[in-house]
């Protein structure tokens, strides 16, 4: 697999890659965060702007035609590379937390008292507040997945209990934690979901960067991601739905290209994917997004799953080493992303995280957007390492090198850490 | 600017043995601020006896920084006026903000003198700032008769 695989050559795509931060050269590890962009990338995004640039739909010239041609294209790019069946099953949005609102907005209209929602304490905030949201509009009940102490989907807990039942509606759940690292058994879930009559809603924010993705596979009805996780550009997400589901569901915001005819008495709405984008969509974004999905696909999915892979778990043997580095989540490489949390004894991850920026790596520290699931770890806040189709060893030993650095920093200097919290 | 020059001595001190730390009765107003960004918490008492800050106590969770910069202001607002707490406050903002061109009088502000390479870090400005945002939150409300936070 690394022995295919050219790291090196990878990195020179990416020229932010050589910058150097103070002494050190940059050690990018906050790629769960946002991932770095290819020249390709920004290229596409420079071209499109620069030669090609009309809204779609609507401008009824050469230009306008172009630009109709690339949005529907990055539409059509988008499909084939998560194996919808048709690309009008592909809605743009503006971040992965937004499809997951679209989601829980229109699902949510059918929602009343006495149904349920399932989400689990995994979640980032993106995955739970819509759902809140919902329930508290509709008077349906939320409940929760837990996690066992390996950091692991407790599925077993959620049979005993009658997590999913005949009064479960949704069930909405990540695919790879953007904290733990897990990968989530998201087919078993879904024929769970399925066996209830319930829709089940994958948060691919994490999973679709990083692993190969067939919607069929998932056995999902609704899949969400994010343009720049997968070195794609901001501004630009997805929710994929089954044409079917999206075709029942109301729209969500209202306004120009979603609508098919608007009445002073009322409007009737565009079909999928147009219902659910209202207004002036992300077109060079989508193009960039095109043009990322071309340079991973070129890459190889598979390639770049097993190159994280291999990163991952040289760190995870790497930071076992580090004194007082407690990790969370699975520490074995075994259905696991390349995202990995950790606490070190007596060092607050701010500090933790200012200190290895001091060294040039890059990293994050505080709750990541997942606060209930620091609350049922009985942790305040952790950092974050995670990894990407660019990172090297080389990069891990620097990461481990000044997690050594930050502890004897922190010991050496405060001589007891009663104090300390 | 260098890590070091953040981490003082004295910051690291404090933060070690933190001054006035824990929650005590009596007070006046207990408030909890956060700070979302990285998820640190406090919950800060104050009591104030005709004019003059009696007690600051507090109960924290958060970075050396913020719990640094809690126990420095609770030293030096306790025994002085609502008044002057609030004009150190001021100060002590304007120096945090200053991106480095402000400087604080060391004979007023005594430790948090150190917080002066903070500014040169503006991530971590709000570190610095959660334990003075809340004693003045606090002194606020007190002045407005208010016993309860909202």
């Amino acid at each position: 697999m690394s022995d295919l695989y050219d790291v090196e050559a990878v990195r020179r795509e990416f020229p932010i890659l050589a910058r150097q931060i103070g002494a050190y050269p940059l050690t990018y590890l906050d790629s769960a965060n946002t991932s770095q962009k290819p020249q390709a990338v920004v290229d596409a995004i420079a071209d499109h702007y620069l030669s090609h640039n009309a809204n779609v739909a609507r401008a009824m010239h050469v230009l306008g035609a172009e630009a109709t041609a690339a949005f529907e294209g990055a539409r059509t790019a988008v499909a084939d590379f998560i194996g919808a069946s048709r690309s009008e099953e592909v809605v743009f949005t503006k971040n992965a937390s937004e499809a997951l609102n679209l989601a829980a907005h229109t699902l949510g209209s059918r929602l009343g008292p006495g149904d349920e929602v399932v989400v689990s304490v995994m979640e980032h905030h993106s995955n739970i507040v819509p759902w809140q949201l919902a329930c508290e509009r509709t008077g349906a009940t939320l409940r929760w997945f837990d996690i066992t102490d390996e950091g692991r989907l407790d599925i077993e807990g959620a049979v005993r209990d009658g997590l999913i039942n005949s009064r479960t509606k949704v069930v909405s759940l990540t695919w790879v934690s953007n904290v733990l690292g897990t990968v989530n058994p998201v087919a078993q879930v879904a024929a769970m979901a399925h066996s209830v009559g319930a829709v089940m809603v994958v948060d691919g924010s994490q999973g679709v960067p990083q692993l190969p993705t067939d919607v069929a596979d998932l056995g999902c009805d609704m899949l969400a991601f994010t343009g720049h996780k997968i070195c794609g550009p901001t501004g630009i997400g997805v929710l994929w739905g089954s044409y079917d589901l999206l075709e029942s569901l109301p729209p969500f915001l209202g306004g120009g290209e979603m609508i098919e005819v608007v009445r002073m008495t009322g409007s009737t709405y565009a079909p999928p994917p147009y219902r659910f984008e209202a207004g002036t969509q992300p077109i060079a974004q989508a193009v960039g997004l095109h043009a990322a999905i071309r340079y991973v696909s070129a890459l190889g999915m598979d390639q770049i799953a097993a190159h994280e892979h291999d990163l991952t778990a040289y760190a995870l043997e790497g930071m076992s080493h580090v004194r007082g580095l407690r990790i969370l989540g699975p520490t074995e490489a075994v259905d696991r992303g390349g995202a990995i949390s950790f606490t070190l004894d007596g060092v607050h991850p701010h500090d933790v995280m200012q200190l290895l920026d001091s060294r040039g790596v890059a990293i994050r520290g505080g709750h990541h957007c997942a606060r209930p699931l620091h609350d049922r770890l009985g942790v305040q806040s952790s950092c974050r390492a995670s990894v990407y189709l660019y990172t090297t060893h080389d990069e891990i030993d620097r990461l481990v090198e000044a997690l050594d650095y930050t502890g004897a920093f922190f010991s050496g200097r405060l001589a007891t850490t009663g104090g300390v919290r | 600017m260098s890590v070091e020059q953040l981490y003082q001595e004295i910051i690291l001190d404090h933060y070690r043995v933190k001054r006035n730390a824990g929650l005590r009765d009596p007070y006046d107003v207990e408030v909890h601020h956060v700070n979302p960004s990285c998820g640190d918490e406090l919950t800060l008492r104050v009591d104030v006896v005709d004019g003059t800050i009696s007690d600051v106590s507090y109960d924290a969770q958060g970075c050396s920084i913020s719990q640094a910069s809690t126990s420095v202001m609770s030293d030096l607002v306790i025994g002085g006026s609502s008044e002057h707490a609030l004009e150190l406050f001021d100060g002590f903002q304007r120096m945090i903000q200053g991106q480095g061109k402000v400087s604080l009088d060391e004979e007023t502000y005594g430790d948090a003198v150190a917080f002066e390479g903070v500014a040169q870090f503006p991530a971590r400005v709000k570190c610095a700032m959660l334990g003075w945002s809340a004693m003045r939150d606090a002194l606020l409300r007190v002045q407005a008769g208010v016993k309860e936070e909202s």
